[in-house]
C-alpha cells in the first residue's frame, strides 16, 4: 500500500505552484503581467478617491539573467489613496489578503494580482521588494519586503518613516523581476494605449528598458461614479456564501437574516420567499443542518419573485468617458457608443458598454479591429474564443451596409461584479447567453448609427461628385459651343450650375 | 472617248459641314444663353432601330430617337466630349488639316477632355457622325489608310500647299493611295468608262502589269479587303459624279461576297450615314458557280464559312438581287470555296485574257 502524506501548503505557495492560473506563464506573460496588475491597482487606488489617476510606470535593465531573459527592475507609482501603515506588509507580502472581497465592481479580483508580481519577482531573484506609500499628508512610510512563501508571511527587512513636505499621497512599489521584454513589449504597449481608452481621465506614462518614454495623457478629468458596495443577491450565492453568513450573522431568526444579508429582499419579499420555501420565519439560521443549508441556496434560485440586482454596485465608464477615450486613442473620422441597461447573470448585474468607430487613424486591415475591456481591463489574449468576438462573427453586417474591408474598430466593455472570465488568467470571457444578448443588442444600436453615418456621407459623397461633374462639365460645353457658333463671349452657366444645386435632381 | 470635265462636290460638301458643325454648336449656345440645359436629339443606334430600306438599297436608321442632354449627369461627359470633337472636328475641316482616330484620342487630352480610350472617342464621332448626318471623312478624321486606286483619272488636289494641282492617276504604278488628299480631291478628267474593283493588292498589281486599265478601259480600285469608308465613298463618287459603272471582282467566299455587298448596300454600323454605297455596283466574281463552271482549285469551307453563309442568307441585302441567293445555295452546295489567284493554274493571263472579259461581259 502506497503511502500517502497529506501536507497543508500555504495561499502563496499554493500560487507558487500554480503561477500558471495567474498569468506568470513565462518570461513575456509574466512582465506584461506584473505591469499590467500593479497598474490596476494604482487606477483603482485612484478612483476609489475619485481623483484622476497619474501613473508612472519604469522599467529598467538589471542583468542577463539567461539566454533569453533578463532582469528588470519595475517600479509603478501612483496617487491614489495610499495603503495604511500597519496594512504594507499584509497587503504587499501575503497573498489573499486584501480589500477587494466585497461586492463592488473593481479591476482585481482576487487581491491576487499584486502580490503575485511580488512573489514571482521573489522566486526568480531573490531580492525584496520596496514599499513607499503615504495616505495622509503627514508621514511616508517605506517598506522592504520578502514573502515567507511557506507562511504565507511577509518579512519586514527594514522599514522608514519620512515627512511628507510636499504633501504627496500615494504608492510606490519597486521590486527586480526576471523577464522578456522584447517579446511582451508589443502587449504591453498595447495594454497601455488600451488602458488609456477606457480610462481617459488617467494620465498613464511608461519608461521602457531603452528610456523611451511612452505617455498617454488624459482627454477629461470627468470620472465615472464609483461603485456602491453591495450585499449578494439570492440569486448568487452559493453554500460556502450561506454557511459563511451564518457564521457571522448577529440575526437569530432567517427573516431578518435574509433582509439584512441579502440584496433586494425586503419584509415582504422575505416573507413570502419564506413561506415559499416552507422555512420557519423565526427558525434561527445558525440551527440549519447542513442539508437544509444546501436546500435553501436551490430554493434561493428557484424563487421567481426577487427583483434583479439593480447596478448601484456596478461603474460602467459611460457613453461620453468611451466617446472621450476612443476619440483620443483611435482619432477615427466617426464614433458610435451605446451603453446597455444593466441586466444580471446568475445573480450577478453586469452592464454592457460598447462603441463603433470608423475611419480616421483605423487601418484598414481586412477585419475589424476588437477592443474588449472587462471592468476598465483591456483583455490582449485569447479574443478568438471571447463571447464579443463571438457576437460581431456571428452579426450580420451587410445588414447594416458594413463590410470587414473598411477601417472600422470595435469595443465591448462589460462591467460586473463577477465578471464571466472564463480562465483566472482574466483574458476573456465566457459566452453567457445573457451576455451575448446584450452584447448584441448593443453592437446593433451602434453599427445602425454607423449606417446612418454611412449612409450620410455616402449620400454627400455622391452629391459633391455630381456637382463636381456638373461644374467641370458645363464650363467646357459652354466654351466649346461658344468657339463653334464663332461667338466671343461664353454664355452664362451659373444659372444651371445653381439649378443643379437647389435641386439636385437628374431628371432628363 | 471624249474627256469630260465635271463639278465637283468636294469644295460645296465642305462649306456644308462647316456649316452644320457651326449650327450644332450655335443651337447649343442659344439654349445654355436662355437657361437651359443643352441638349441634342439624335436618331437611335440601337439594333432595333436599324431597318434595311429598299429604296435606299442599304440599312437606314429608324424613328426612334434618344436625347444627350447635359442636365442628366450620366450624359454630361459624352455631351462635352461631342461638343469637343465637334469644335475639333470644325478646326480641322476649317484649317483643311487632317488627323486619324488616334490622333482625336490624344487631342483631346489636351484639352482636359480625356476619353478612357480609343473605343470611347471612335464612339463619340460616330454620334457626331449620326447628329449631322455626316461621315468622319466629312470632318477629316481618317481612319489608317490601306486601299489604292490607279487608271486614267486626273485629280486636282484641294489640300493646303497641293491646291490647283493636278495628278494624272496613272503617274505611278503602284497606285495612288486613297488618303485624305486624294478623298478631297475634285476629278477633272477621265477617258475611263468603268471601274474595277479588287479585293486583292496582288491582283491589283497584275491587272496593272497586264494593261487591264487601258485593255478595258477602267479605273482599278484597290480595296485591301473589308473597303473602308474612304474607299466606299470614293468609289460612289466615281459612280455618281463620273457615272462609270462599277465591276468588283473578290475571293469566292462569303467574307469575299460580303466585300462587294458593302460597296454596295453598305454595313449597319453606317446605317446612320448616306454616300457610302454604290447600289448599282456589280459584284462580278469570283462566284460560286465560277468554281464549277472554271472549274477552280479550291478549299473546303469550314464551320465559320458556313456559319457565315446561313447568316448572309437570312440578310436583307442578300434578297434584292436573286444572284445572291443564287450565289449562296452554290456555296453551300459544293462546300468549296476559291481565291482569285486560283485562275492561275490556266497561266498567269488567263484571268485577265479569258476570265475578266466574259465576266465584265456577263453582269453588265
Amino acid at each position: 500500500m502506497a503511502q500517502v502524506t497529506f501536507e497543508e501548503i500555504s495561499a502563496s505557495d499554493f500560487f507558487y505552484r500554480n503561477r500558471d492560473i495567474a498569468g506568470f506563464t513565462n518570461p513575456t506573460r509574466a512582465i506584461f503581467a506584473a505591469i499590467r496588475e500593479l497598474v490596476e491597482n494604482s487606477l483603482d487606488a485612484a478612483e476609489s478617491l475619485k481623483i484622476p489617476p497619474e501613473i508612472y510606470v519604469r522599467l529598467s535593465f538589471e542583468g542577463e539573467a539567461s539566454k533569453e531573459t533578463q532582469i528588470y527592475k519595475l517600479r509603478v507609482e501612483d496617487n491614489g489613496c495610499g495603503v495604511p501603515p500597519r496594512h504594507i506588509p499584509s497587503a504587499f507580502g501575503q497573498v489573499l489578503f486584501g480589500s477587494k472581497y466585497k461586492l463592488k465592481q473593481q479591476r482585481g479580483t482576487f487581491g491576487l494580482g499584486g502580490k503575485m508580481a511580488i512573489l514571482y519577482g521573489q522566486i526568480t531573484t531573490h531580492q525584496h521588494a520596496t514599499i513607499i506609500s503615504s495616505t495622509d499628508k503627514s508621514k511616508i512610510y517605506m517598506y522592504k519586503l520578502m514573502i515567507d512563501i511557506q507562511k504565507n508571511r511577509p518579512i519586514i527587512l527594514d522599514r522608514k518613516v519620512f515627512l511628507n513636505k510636499e504633501g504627496w499621497r500615494g504608492t510606490v512599489v519597486e521590486f527586480s523581476l526576471e523577464g522578456d521584454y522584447l517579446r511582451a513589449m508589443p502587449k504591453i504597449l498595447e495594454y497601455f494605449k488600451q488602458t488609456a481608452m477606457v480610462n481617459p481621465y488617467a494620465n498613464l506614462t511608461f519608461v521602457d528598458p531603452k528610456g523611451r518614454l511612452y505617455k498617454f495623457t488624459r482627454a477629461t478629468t470627468v470620472m465615472p461614479d464609483p461603485p456602491k458596495e453591495t450585499l449578494p443577491h439570492p440569486y448568487g450565492v452559493d453554500v460556502e456564501l450561506l454557511q459563511r453568513l451564518i457564521q457571522v450573522t448577529p440575526y437569530n431568526n432567517m427573516l431578518e437574516f435574509l433582509k439584512y444579508h441579502f440584496h433586494r429582499v425586503g419584509e415582504i419579499t422575505a416573507n413570502k420567499f419564506l413561506a415559499f420555501s416552507g422555512i420557519s420565519p423565526s427558525k434561527n439560521p445558525k440551527k440549519l443542518s447542513h442539508e437544509e443549508i444546501v436546500r435553501l441556496m436551490h430554493m434561493l434560485k428557484k424563487f421567481k419573485d426577487f427583483l434583479p440586482p439593480d447596478a448601484s454596485c456596478l461603474s460602467p465608464l459611460g457613453e461620453e468617458l468611451l466617446k472621450t477615450g476612443v476619440l483620443k486613442e483611435l482619432k477615427p473620422e466617426f464614433v458610435a457608443v451605446h451603453q446597455r441597461k444593466p441586466a444580471t447573470y446568475a445573480g450577478h448585474p453586469f452592464i454592457v458598454e460598447v462603441a463603433i468607430a470608423y475611419g480616421g487613424e483605423i487601418p484598414q486591415r481586412g477585419g475589424f479591429v476588437i477592443y474588449r475591456f472587462a471592468n476598465r481591463i483591456p483583455l490582449l489574449y485569447d479574443e478568438a474564443s471571447d463571447v464579443s468576438v463571438k457576437v460581431i462573427n456571428a452579426m450580420n453586417w451587410r445588414r447594416y451596409k458594413v463590410t470587414p474591408d473598411m477601417p472600422i474598430a470595435i469595443v465591448v466593455h462589460i462591467c460586473s461584479t463577477k465578471v464571466p472570465y472564463k480562465t483566472v488568467g482574466k483574458e476573456f470571457i465566457a459566452d453567457r447567453p445573457e451576455v451575448r444578448r446584450e452584447i448584441a443588442n448593443g453592437l446593433r444600436e451602434v453599427a445602425r448609427q454607423l449606417q446612418h453615418f454611412l449612409s450620410r456621407r455616402e449620400h454627400v459623397d455622391k452629391e459633391k461628385k455630381r456637382l463636381g461633374v456638373f461644374s467641370k462639365y458645363l464650363p467646357k460645353i459652354a466654351q466649346f459651343s461658344t468657339k463653334l457658333a464663332g461667338r466671343e463671349k461664353p454664355p452664362d452657366i451659373e444659372k444651371l450650375l445653381r439649378s443643379v444645386k437647389k435641386f439636385g435632381a437628374e431628371g432628363v | 472617248m471624249e474627256p469630260k470635265e465635271f463639278k465637283s462636290s468636294i469644295t460645296e460638301r465642305r462649306k456644308e459641314v462647316l456649316a452644320s458643325l457651326g449650327s450644332l454648336g450655335a443651337k447649343i449656345y442659344e439654349q445654355i444663353d436662355k437657361g437651359y440645359f443643352p441638349s441634342i436629339e439624335m436618331p437611335s443606334r440601337s439594333t432595333e432601330n436599324i431597318y434595311y430600306d429598299q429604296k435606299f438599297r442599304q440599312f437606314i436608321l429608324g424613328d426612334k430617337k434618344v436625347k444627350r442632354s447635359a442636365r442628366n449627369i450620366r450624359h454630361l461627359k459624352p455631351f462635352a466630349q461631342l461638343v469637343w470633337t465637334a469644335l475639333f472636328s470644325y478646326e480641322l475641316t476649317s484649317q483643311r488639316k487632317t488627323s486619324t482616330l488616334r490622333d482625336v484620342y490624344y487631342s483631346a487630352q489636351a484639352y482636359e477632355m480625356t476619353f478612357k480610350d480609343q473605343q470611347e472617342s471612335n464612339n463619340i464621332i460616330t454620334d457626331l457622325e449620326t447628329v449631322l448626318g455626316f461621315s468622319r471623312e466629312d470632318f477629316n478624321i481618317f481612319p489608317e489608310e490601306r486601299s489604292a486606286v490607279f487608271g486614267d483619272l486626273t485629280i486636282r488636289y484641294t489640300v493646303p500647299g497641293y491646291e490647283g494641282k493636278t495628278l494624272n492617276l496613272t503617274s505611278h504604278p503602284d497606285g495612288v493611295m486613297i488618303g485624305p488628299a486624294l478623298t478631297s480631291s475634285e476629278f477633272v478628267e477621265t477617258s475611263a468608262d468603268k471601274v474595277i474593283a479588287i479585293e486583292k493588292g496582288g491582283l491589283f498589281t497584275r491587272f496593272i502589269e497586264e494593261n487591264v486599265h487601258k485593255k478595258f478601259n477602267a479605273l482599278l480600285v484597290l480595296t485591301a479587303g473589308q473597303a473602308p469608308r474612304a474607299t466606299r465613298h470614293f468609289i460612289r463618287r466615281l459612280n455618281k459624279e463620273l457615272k462609270l459603272p462599277v465591276y468588283i471582282f473578290t475571293d469566292g467566299d462569303p467574307w469575299g461576297m460580303h466585300i462587294a455587298m458593302v460597296i454596295i448596300s453598305g454595313s449597319a454600323n453606317a446605317a446612320h450615314l448616306r454616300d457610302l454605297t454604290t447600289p448599282d455596283a456589280k459584284w462580278s466574281g469570283v462566284w460560286a458557280t465560277d468554281i464549277v463552271n472554271y472549274k477552280l482549285p479550291t478549299d473546303p469551307l469550314d464551320d465559320i464559312d458556313m456559319k457565315r453563309l446561313y447568316e448572309l442568307q437570312k440578310d436583307p441585302r442578300y434578297k434584292e438581287d436573286p444572284l445572291w441567293q443564287r450565289e449562296i445555295k452554290t456555296f453551300m452546295k459544293i462546300r468549296r470555296k476559291a481565291e482569285q489567284e486560283a485562275f492561275s493554274r490556266y497561266g498567269l493571263t488567263y484571268i485577265v485574257d479569258e476570265y475578266l472579259p466574259a465576266k465584265l461581259e456577263e453582269t453588265k
